[in-house]
């Protein structure tokens, strides 16, 4: 076995347990850093896509920005209660059984159809100033009015956040 | 060279492993969490089909999708906040104000 086929593998399975992690931990703490190690391997799993960009959007803006939004929250609110009860609702094997089927689902779409995935399997070119360069020139040119909505978009979230967590509204 | 269809199975997995926290938990903490799992199944399935087509929109896209996460978590926590301050709980099948 090739080692990039080692590395996703590995990533894969890191991926996929600390999710199963993350949705099954009792304390929402433990769930959090589980929710850490998703992230970081998800980045892994960018790398092996040759999307060194974005394996760093996704450490510095995720695990560094989102995830401590979610430790603060967790600090503000009182869990004690809520450790002590019950983390799953009436409806979970309802739940469980639509989403395996959900599963199953894509999964066979995904099998029947990889054979249109096999026509051009480019070997590693990559473009030329590398992928930061790549992904800059295309955020800043072809795709300039989305960037702008975009920051728009976080201003508007930055205030309506601040507005609802405010205690009271004048 | 990993084929893509691999990495559509594991996007696949995450989704479901999402839609599974979502569906299943009553911390609401717990279901914004799993929304942040769907979204990243959704990344990987952006840059995968960014490397089969050797272009770089897809990672674009994977770029806008992140900021919505971002966006979503602080408006969604200050929700959560000011949810715990009337109701004194974080159970999702508690905030029933709305129904009928």
């Amino acid at each position: 076995m090739m080692l990039p086929q080692i590395a996703f593998f590995f990533l894969s399975a890191v991926t996929l347990i600390s999710a199963v992690m993350v949705i099954t931990r009792r304390n929402a703490v433990h769930s959090i850093i589980w929710l850490i190690v998703t992230l970081f391997s998800v980045g892994g799993i960018f790398l092996t896509l040759h999307a060194e960009f974005l394996f760093a959007v996704q450490v510095i803006l995720y695990v560094g920005g989102i995830m401590v939004l979610f430790l603060f929250v967790v600090m503000l609110v009182n869990l004690d209660v809520a450790l002590k009860q019950a983390q799953f609702n009436r409806q979970w094997q309802v739940a469980l059984v639509t989403a395996l089927v959900l599963m199953a689902e894509l999964g066979y779409g995904i099998y029947r159809g990889h054979q249109g995935f096999t026509l051009a399997q480019v070997t590693a070119t990559p473009m030329s100033g590398g992928n930061t360069q790549a992904v800059g020139l295309a955020l800043y040119q072809d795709y300039m009015l989305a960037v702008e909505i975009a920051s728009v978009l976080l201003l508007v979230a930055m205030v309506g956040a601040v507005i609802m967590a405010k205690r009271k509204i004048e | 060279m990993i084929p893509t269809h691999y990495y559509l199975f594991l996007g696949a997995a995450l989704f479901t492993i999402g839609v599974v926290g979502v569906l299943t938990r009553r911390n609401i903490i717990v279901i914004l969490m799993s929304i942040e799992l769907i979204l990243n199944a959704v990344n990987i399935n952006l840059v995968a089909f960014s490397r089969y087509f050797q272009a770089v929109d897809g990672q674009v896209f994977a770029i806008f999708v992140i900021t919505d996460a971002a966006a979503e978590a602080a408006v969604g926590l200050g929700l959560i906040i000011a949810l715990f301050r009337n109701k004194e709980t974080v159970n999702a099948d508690e905030i029933d104000l709305l129904k009928w």
